[in-house]
């Protein structure tokens, strides 16, 4: 008897027409971090679906807990089993307070019947004590809490009903680095207490900081093991992961760097950002670094005119100009790539071609007052081919395309609207490796068209790998305007926090 | 999961834009249902007299109905569409009483239709009250203007130039199904073929997306509203036009029937969905249950349940047919 606490043999899962899963066996050690590695779409949300009890695996596979079979019908009877999510997207009711969510559907109640509350804070209280973390109030509504503190409690739900098995889906895709620091130190604390985590993340430094073994995924089959992610070869991890080289991670780019294109002059949003002034250049990437929170969001969205702000100006190639709202933003070539695609970047109901052409209907798709579709669909085709966009046709709703296609959407749709100034405000989150570099090439090139473009990025080697220049924001304010040249990781970080 | 290329993805494609493409699914499954079952049950339904009569009674909602379709497209809803239309109706009859010009009473009830919609409009847009509450209260206020402005008495129509448009006929079809097909081809133009119908769905299904893609969302907003009270104003003058009278009582829960067709033809309550030919489809068959109650001899206190339970199980049955599409290609 091997000390494994959970056994996959021989498991699939076929929807009608895809095998999502093909025949994966693996096993998960007791106590370990056990990292699940592969692109978007390569198995693993399907396999943690079958683990959660949303979906059922294809007859004739085994999963073993605790080496005796188990068949997990649904979400309730995986939970009873021990094995608690912590999900990608969070599950907490943000008018509720933190207590409130912990013990949501499992109120402690008096005698009487009555809830009792005195109780529930007590034990909120002290679950969020075992996790080593002290400030956060079980009064507090959760929808003031910062995203990391929500995640946090999202923690603690899944913790305090007791699992052996927590799986984290990209815990850290919406954390800054001092954030994941703190879950680190979090999941640290539980493994010390027993948990076995399960892991799933596309980032590469995270996996050789908190990871043991991991199990690499491809086209939903395994393809390969890492014993110790700490001593893993990263290179050949990728390699695995992509099941070709990539020439670079990040692609390499001669800065051809011309006049002012945008200058920001004393912006500011009251509670939020303060004097913010920075110049962009033709053919420039600036990079704005800092903490969630920091206000690096919040300036962009002052800029293109999503927020209001109360002082500032905006000037373009030499002029000043009047941008109130995004479309104005749209007029004078401005495009905003929004940090969640899923609810700001894409309608999801609509097809990828309706959402391509959306900032430019009247611009570029108009004659007279009627739509011209023959425009829309062959300008819907050229950037599908241009960024590799795979999806089976233009008409295909968004939301059936895997995260990196999605973002891809959300990029056609801002070149599609010819801007000559992009603000990218994360643009690679949540999405594969693959997907990553080639977004890198788009930015290259549009830099090298002469455009200028600010990304906006929590990951300090993607800044430092594509920026010629990094902006870094703390508490609203800017703290450093540093040349590539002299960054540093470091020294990003101490002007960050 | 998605993202497979090759065959059976095309395959599913397929079978999937068969679905979803088509909202009014849900409306022509009732429509046709209804016309074989009352074809076989009573002679005179398919005859021409009787298509004619309800296709007539289908105009007021029909017209009606597609302004709140598109309201409907935005998350919204119109509940002063009865009121309006009693409203409308005063103004065109007292105005053809005062100065028998049938230009002047169009105009201006097309005008106080817009300028309710408006302001239901601007409201809801600029200063975020909920649509639900908003026509409430003008649904109270254009009813309570109508029994002022009538004091609760029926304003006749003399004007038999201006009844044409009620009872007149154009090569063989009724002047207001005339009229209703003409508001169905523009509604259809309008959502199909302009930005404007673009941006309608855009914002009814992810406003905050829509805003940072330049969509004027406050703007297109505001359109729908006014989109209503116009159609709502050409059915009042429709609806007069054919009774020969304004009464202050005129339209009481027509916003009903018309969130009935609209739902019926496939348009979702939730925004960001919809369409013309399955609310036409839908205001027709809400007119077919109204003629059949009459034609089979039923009581017409049955009318409002037999209507209930059509929406209902036709609802029913489409939700879960877009479930099952949708679970397919998850």
């Amino acid at each position: 008897m091997s000390d494994d606490i959970l056994r996959f043999e021989n498991v699939s899962k076929t929807f009608p027409g895809v095998k999502a899963l093909k025949d994966v066996s693996f096993s998960i050690r007791r106590g370990d971090v056990h990292v699940l590695l592969g692109e978007n779409g390569a198995g693993k949300s399907t396999l943690i679906k079958i683990l959660t009890g949303v979906y059922q695996a294809d007859e004739g596979g085994a999963i073993y807990l605790n080496n005796t079979p188990v068949k997990i019908h649904d979400t309730l009877q995986s939970r009873s089993l021990g094995i608690g999510t912590v999900f990608q997207e969070n599950s907490l009711i943000p008018h509720l307070n933190v207590a409130e969510n912990v013990f949501l559907t499992r109120e402690l109640r008096s005698k009487s019947g009555a809830v009792d509350w005195n109780r529930t804070y007590q034990e909120c209280e002290r679950w969020i004590r075992e996790l080593g973390v002290d400030h956060i109030n079980p009064r507090t509504q959760v929808r003031r809490l910062s995203v990391a503190d929500q995640q946090i409690v999202e923690i603690v739900k899944v913790f305090s009903q007791n699992p052996s098995i927590v799986i984290l889906d990209e815990p850290t895709s919406a954390l800054s680095d001092n954030e994941i620091d703190n879950l680190f130190r979090i999941i640290e604390t539980l493994k010390a207490k027993g948990v076995t985590f399960i892991y799933v993340s596309h980032r590469m430094e995270e996996i050789k900081r908190i990871g043991d073994r991991a199990t690499i995924f491809r086209d939903g089959a395994v393809t390969g093991e890492i014993e110790d992610c700490k001593t893993a070869d990263m290179d050949q991890v990728i390699n695995m992961i992509v099941g070709r080289t990539l020439e670079e991670k990040f692609p390499h780019r001669e800065s051809h760097i011309g006049d002012v294109l945008l200058d920001v002059r004393d912006l500011q949003v009251p509670n939020t950002i303060y004097d913010i002034s920075f110049q962009v250049r033709k053919g420039e990437v600036l990079g704005f670094s800092g903490l969630v929170g920091s206000g690096r969001t919040s300036t962009a969205k002052a800029i293109v005119g999503a927020i209001q702000r109360t002082a500032g100006e905006i000037w373009i190639g030499g002029e000043k100009v009047k941008i109130t709202s995004p479309s104005e933003a749209i007029e004078h070539g401005i495009g905003y790539l929004p940090e969640d695609r899923k609810t700001e970047g894409l309608i999801l109901s609509k097809s990828v071609k309706e959402n391509i052409s959306l900032p430019s209907l009247l611009k570029k798709f108009r004659r007279g007052i009627v739509l011209d579709g023959r425009k829309e669909r062959a300008a819907a085709e050229e950037y599908r081919e241009k960024l590799r966009i795979k999806t089976p046709s233009i008409n295909r709703l968004v939301n059936f395309l895997s995260g990196g296609n999605q973002q891809k959407v959300v990029f056609a749709k801002w070149l599609c609207s010819e801007a000559n100034i992009y603000i990218f405000d994360e643009p690679t989150r949540g999405i594969d490796v693959g997907a990553k570099s080639e977004i890198y090439q788009i930015i290259n090139d549009l830099v090298s068209q002469g455009a200028a473009v600010i990304v906006i990025s929590s990951e300090l080697p993607e800044i430092l790998g594509i920026c010629d220049r990094i902006i870094v924001m703390r508490d609203g304010r800017i703290t450093a305007d540093l040349d590539r040249a002299d960054a540093t990781q470091e020294l990003i970080m101490s002007y960050s926090i | 999961m998605n993202e497979k290329k090759g065959a059976p993805d095309a395959k599913l494609t397929k079978h999937r834009r068969f679905h979803l493409n088509y909202p009014w699914l849900s409306a022509a499954v009732p429509l046709v249902v209804l016309v074989v079952g009352l074809s076989i049950a009573h002679p005179r339904f398919l005859t021409q007299s009787n298509v004619t009569s309800i296709l007539l009674q289908a105009a007021v909602y029909v017209i009606m109905a597609l302004g709140m379709s598109f309201v409907l497209m935005t998350g919204g809803i119109d509940l002063s569409q009865g009121s309006l239309l009693a409203l409308v109706g005063v103004v065109a009859a007292d105005l053809l009483q005062r100065t028998n010009s049938i230009p002047l009473a169009i105009i201006a009830s097309i005008l106080v239709g817009a300028a309710v919609g408006a302001a239901n409009g601007l409201v809801v847009s600029c200063l975020k009250i909920p649509p639900f509450i908003m026509t409430l209260s003008t649904m109270y206020l254009c009813r309570g203007l109508t029994l002022v402005i009538t004091q609760a008495t029926p304003i006749t129509v003399q004007n038999t130039s201006f009844k044409w448009i009620g009872g007149g006929s154009v090569l063989g079809i009724p002047v207001p199904v005339i009229i209703f097909l003409i508001a169905a081809a523009v509604g259809q133009f309008i959502l199909s073929y302009t930005a404007t119908g673009r941006y309608i769905l855009a914002v009814g299904s992810n406003r905050e997306a829509a805003r940072l893609s330049g969509v004027k969302t406050r703007w297109n907003e505001c359109k729908v509203y006014i989109i209503s009270g116009v159609m709502v104003a050409i059915a009042g003058i429709v609806y007069v036009a054919r009774l020969g009278a304004a009464q202050a009582t005129a339209g009481e829960t027509y916003e009903m029937e018309a969130v009935a067709a609209s739902v019926l033809g496939g348009t979702s309550v939730l925004g960001g969905e919809g369409g013309i030919i399955g609310t036409v489809m839908g205001a027709i068959v809400v007119a077919i249950i109204r003629n059949a109650i009459v034609l089979l001899n039923v009581s017409t206190y049955y009318q409002q349940m037999i209507t209930g339970a059509v929406i209902l199980v036709a609802v029913i049955i489409d939700v879960q047919r877009k479930a099952r599409v949708a679970k397919q290609v998850d």
